[in-house]
């Protein structure tokens, strides 16, 4: 099936001129499969969007359920909910289901896979099959990691980072550890396949006139995320394939075979070769995978905040070479980092690890005043997706702050692996996955089904998430600066905890409350549709200017790319970017451009 | 091009840098080892599409012969209109049930780590079946 | 090291709350909790300013009509501001943070100090005393107690013998990794006598939850004592390998 894009039609009224794009020829099926043969067979982004954000959604309930779990196990004391050994399966699993298997695919092969071909002008992915080959992957390991909680011996129970040697085959013998390891194998190669496809799809299928620095800042963080990703995954993926080695095969990659070294503190002993396998390896591969992961999960939901801002501020977004610049070192940085989660290790070099990570508030803090610079002097609406997004700067500035304190190892030499680094990791995952997520969610939810998310229903819901996740988390700060470690399903009664904990359990039922409303709102906008029409928010980007939901191939026409908001200088030629103060670049993003240029646009014969 | 292959040449330079730093003052090699591989990650397709960008404007390098200057792509330029964009863009097949058999192919290789070996041969059968059926699709030029 | 005096000297004059942290029972912890109480100001002060400025934006630019506001996206002067004064605030974060920790990682070469022979399993902890050959070994909620002299340096040498356990002390604001195949060192200056609660933090299985210990600083008179009627009395405590034999045959009873 191929593309081709005939002349231009003529512009009417004040409007610049459109293009009619169309299709060459069409098989016997003219739009592809339809039923539920379009699930299990369409390449189609669109479709692979949906079946990526049904799925993570769907898991994303579970981790929650799992949460919950916890939390009431943690209400008391020695509390009898569940038994040790099922606590240490919750954490796992709700760790690894959130991390693995939601935050990530929801926002790189859901939501970006739907929207980033239509932000680009683009019919579909550069790689429509291996996007899809995609999915099938992700969802087998979606399976294969919850097939744990059903074998013997129950799921993985090592923690989401399954340290070495305790996820040695020693220590978790059993199934449900192997799932778990297989589980992030397919997840994995899925991730790097996506990460592929959005390069390549943003490198190569651009519309004309969209050039790098008119492409939106969600589609610049998805190509950022896409690096990341290939940075990233294929190291997790080495490392549990020696896991697996280490596990089945008789390997001593990370298991220490009888010797030992002694280190001093900060300058360690070079082990003896051939005689040790290493634990600490393990660390390191792992977090070289795990601080770029967290930043993938986050940069997709920033670019959600830099799209709905400057909707509802009705002005575009502030600073727009600055986020890009800020989304590449935070990037760069994260990747050089990984080892302040090893401070207490006592064999890391303190110094380098420590500056980067201080370093990296810097770019954060640059997107942040770009945040706020957009909504100033703006004429701020608060509709759900704007909530959430406030909302998000909140939680993920105080994330941010702590996550400040935790990048110094002094301090994070008595907080690291207490309730204090649970309350910060929580605020800035829940801060973008969550908050930023959702709002992407209410956000596109015209665009992808054509009606409407009732807006009252989602304040409730906003209200309530927002009010129980500073009940939820808060409370773990103190006690986690009063000696409480995580990873425990008890804990002493004589040392006052209690009190914080059954706070943050009420707060974590106030959430799962604020879950059941957004249920509602969506069954109720499937039984009662309020049709959305193609740009209900008067948006900017690219994929408002075509019909909700999208028709097949995405484009029937495509208006003149002049800037980074073809759509609001179509449907506002009068109002372009101007340039603000001195310095302001303007040649290669169309800014300052006046009235005239846009609309006297002449159509080619 | 030239903006992706700067990127990319930026994010090896960055990791060339930081790797080099590392390497030296670091008490372990794997972080190094890493940093190389993203250096490489970084450098290798960035050269090629500035290399590339160069050529399309018509620059010779050594030996290689000379090719008419083809410009910049409509995609890369400020002013391009969207009829320039007419034309062949991709192949998109509508749908096609090869990435569903290779994945499921996969997933049972997978299961084999779970429930034994007798998941393999259905496992290759599935994804040696899938290959050649992505390959003959691709051949042929797919559905709609 | 001076530009921790100097803080310190700042810090204790003018009563910093300690803003939820233990102020450190030990010298090392001390100086953690000076920069906890530096960086939780310097991060207050921001979380504040950037807390109003939202709130500002918030409520003050609230949609009045449907005119369409100025469309600026630049204001290079306020870009420069805000990307480089962040990374004058990082580097003097980061100063303190060096001085700091180097302090507390520093193992003292001179002196004599007391050294003790930690050893994490799961799960519990084996206290050994090499120079005096005292052993204390307890499991789970046994809580076993190290004891040392107050006002002294304490030298820990700290492995595994199974997986990787976490020495920490809340109190004194300090915690290590065990780990196999290595061994930590460090050094502990009590700065008063009295009893500490310790516990396992780096999660190890099954009983991670339980893994308790104490350390009990005593004077150095007391603990010359400790340390003779430690050596009259016959060890009854075991060995490790014993003690995880009898967890193992416990839980599988």
């Amino acid at each position: 099936m191929t593309d081709v894009i005939v002349p231009p039609v003529a512009g009417t009224g004040a409007h610049p001129p459109v293009v009619h794009v169309t299709e060459a020829h069409h098989g016997h099926e003219e739009h592809g499969p339809s039923g539920l043969l379009k699930w299990f067979t369409s390449t189609d982004h669109k479709v692979i969007g949906l079946s990526y954000m049904i799925t993570s959604i769907v898991i994303f309930y579970i981790a929650g359920l799992l949460a919950l779990g916890m939390r009431i196990q943690l209400a008391s004391p020695s509390s009898s909910f569940v038994s040790f050994a099922q606590f240490n399966a919750l954490f796992t699993m709700h760790g690894s289901l959130m991390l693995y298997l939601f935050a990530g695919p929801f926002a790189f092969g859901g939501l970006a896979n739907y929207i980033v071909p239509l932000q680009v002008g683009a019919p579909d992915m550069a790689f429509p099959r291996l996007n899809a080959l995609s999915y099938w992957l992700y969802l087998g390991g979606s399976i294969t990691m919850l097939m744990g909680f059903f074998v013997a011996g129950g799921s993985a129970n090592f923690g989401w980072v399954a340290y070495a040697p305790l996820s040695n085959v020693t220590n978790s013998p059993g199934a449900g550890a192997d799932a778990w390891l297989m589980a992030l194998a397919l997840t994995g190669f899925s991730a790097i396949f996506t990460g592929v496809n959005l390069v390549a799809t943003i490198f190569y299928l651009r519309a004309p006139g969209m050039t790098m620095f008119r492409m939106p800042i969600f589609t610049w963080n998805m190509l950022v995320t896409g690096i990341l990703i290939l940075i990233a995954f294929p190291v997790l993926t080495a490392a549990v394939v020696m896991l697996v080695c280490d596990r089945h095969f008789g390997t001593h990659i990370y298991t220490v075979v009888g010797c030992t070294t002694t280190a001093t503190a900060g300058h360690p002993a070079v082990p003896a070769p051939n005689a040790c396998g290493s634990p600490v390896l393990w660390q390191n591969l792992f977090w070289f995978f795990g601080h770029p992961e967290v930043y993938i999960l986050a940069l997709p939901y920033f670019g959600i905040a830099t799209t709905v801002f400057p909707v509802f501020s009705r002005k575009p977004v502030f600073g727009y070479k600055g986020m890009v610049f800020a989304t590449m070192a935070i990037a760069a940085l994260s990747t050089g980092v990984w080892a302040h989660h090893m401070f207490t290790t006592g064999v890391v070099l303190l110094p380098f690890f420590s500056l980067l990570s201080l370093l990296i508030a810097v770019p954060t803090g640059i997107k942040f005043f770009n945040w706020i610079g957009t909504m100033w002097r703006g004429q701020l609406r608060f509709t759900t997706p704007m909530l959430f997004c406030i909302g998000f700067l909140f939680a993920f500035l105080m994330g941010g702050v702590t996550g400040v304190m935790l990048a110094s190892p002094p301090i994070d030499f008595f907080t690291h692996d207490t309730y204090f680094v649970v309350a910060h990791f929580h605020q800035v995952l829940f801060g973008t996955a969550v908050f930023a997520g959702f709002a992407g969610l209410y956000f596109w939810y015209p665009k992808m089904f054509g009606r409407m998310l009732d807006d009252r229903l989602g304040k409730w819901h906003f209200w309530l998430m927002f009010i129980g996740f500073w009940v939820t988390f808060m409370p773990q700060y103190v006690v986690g600066l009063r000696g409480m470690p995580r990873r425990v399903a008890s804990y002493p009664s004589y040392l006052g905890w209690e009190s914080w904990n059954i706070a943050s359990t009420i707060g974590s039922f106030i959430i799962a409350i604020s879950f059941g409303v957004l249920l509602w709102n969506l069954w109720i906008s499937w039984r009662r549709p309020v049709p959305a029409g193609n740009n209900p928010w008067d948006a900017h980007t690219l994929e408002w200017f075509t019909t909700s939901p999208p028709p097949h191939h995405n484009y029937t026409h495509l208006p003149p790319i002049r800037s980074e908001r073809p759509t609001w200088d179509y449907n506002h030629p009068e109002h372009p970017v101007l340039a603000h103060g001195p310095g302001a670049n303007e040649s290669s993003n169309g800014h300052g451009r006046t009235n005239g240029t846009v609309a006297a646009e002449v159509p080619s014969a | 091009m030239k903006i992706e292959g700067l990127f990319l040449i930026g994010v090896g330079l960055f990791f060339g840098a930081i790797g080099l730093i590392y390497w030296f003052i670091g008490y372990e090699d794997g972080g190094g080892m890493m940093l190389l591989g993203s250096c490489l990650l970084g450098l290798l397709p960035g050269t090629f599409y500035y290399y590339w960008h160069r050529r399309f404007l018509g620059y010779r390098y050594f030996f290689w012969g000379s090719m008419p200057a083809v410009g910049v792509r409509p995609e890369d330029r400020p002013d391009a209109t969207i009829a320039e964009g007419a034309g062949v863009i991709n192949t998109f097949p509508g749908s096609s049930i090869w990435p569903l058999c290779l994945g499921v192919g996969a997933f049972l290789l997978v299961m084999t780590f779970i429930f034994g070996t007798w998941f393999v041969p259905p496992a290759i059968g599935l994804i040696v079946i899938a290959l050649v059926g992505v390959t003959a699709e691709s051949r042929r030029g797919g559905n709609v | 090291m001076g530009a921790v005096g100097l803080a310190a000297v700042v810090l204790s004059g003018c009563q910093v709350p300690s803003f939820g942290a233990f102020s450190g029972s030990t010298t090392q912890g001390q100086d953690a909790f000076k920069l906890w109480q530096g960086f939780f100001i310097a991060g207050a002060v921001i979380f504040a300013i950037v807390f109003f400025l939202i709130m500002w934006a918030v409520l003050r630019y609230r949609r009045k009509s449907e005119a369409i506001p100025a469309q600026f996206q630049y204001h290079t002067v306020f870009e420069v501001f805000y990307t480089v004064v962040p990374v004058v605030i990082v580097l003097v974060l980061f100063g303190f943070t060096f001085f700091a920790e180097n302090a507390v990682d520093a193992v003292s070469s001179t002196g004599d100090p007391v050294t003790v022979n930690v050893t994490a399993f799961q799960w519990g902890w084996e206290f050994q005393y090499p120079k005096y050959d005292v052993k204390i070994l307890g499991i789970e909620t046994q809580n076993p107690e190290m004891v040392v002299p107050a006002h002294d340096t304490v030298h820990i040498f700290l492995r595994s013998v199974d997986v990787i356990h976490g020495f920490y002390v809340p109190e004194f604001n300090f915690s290590r990794y065990a780990m196999p195949g290595v061994t930590n060192q460090f050094d502990l200056n009590v700065t008063h006598t009295g009893t500490f609660r310790g516990q396992c933090t780096q999660f190890c299985g099954l009983y991670h939850s339980i893994m308790l210990f104490r350390v009990k600083a005593v004077t150095s008179s007391q603990f010359k004592s400790w340390v003779q009627q430690e050596q009259r009395t016959p060890n009854t405590s075991g060995s490790i390998a014993k003690a995880k034999r009898e967890i193992l045959q416990g839980k599988a009873s």
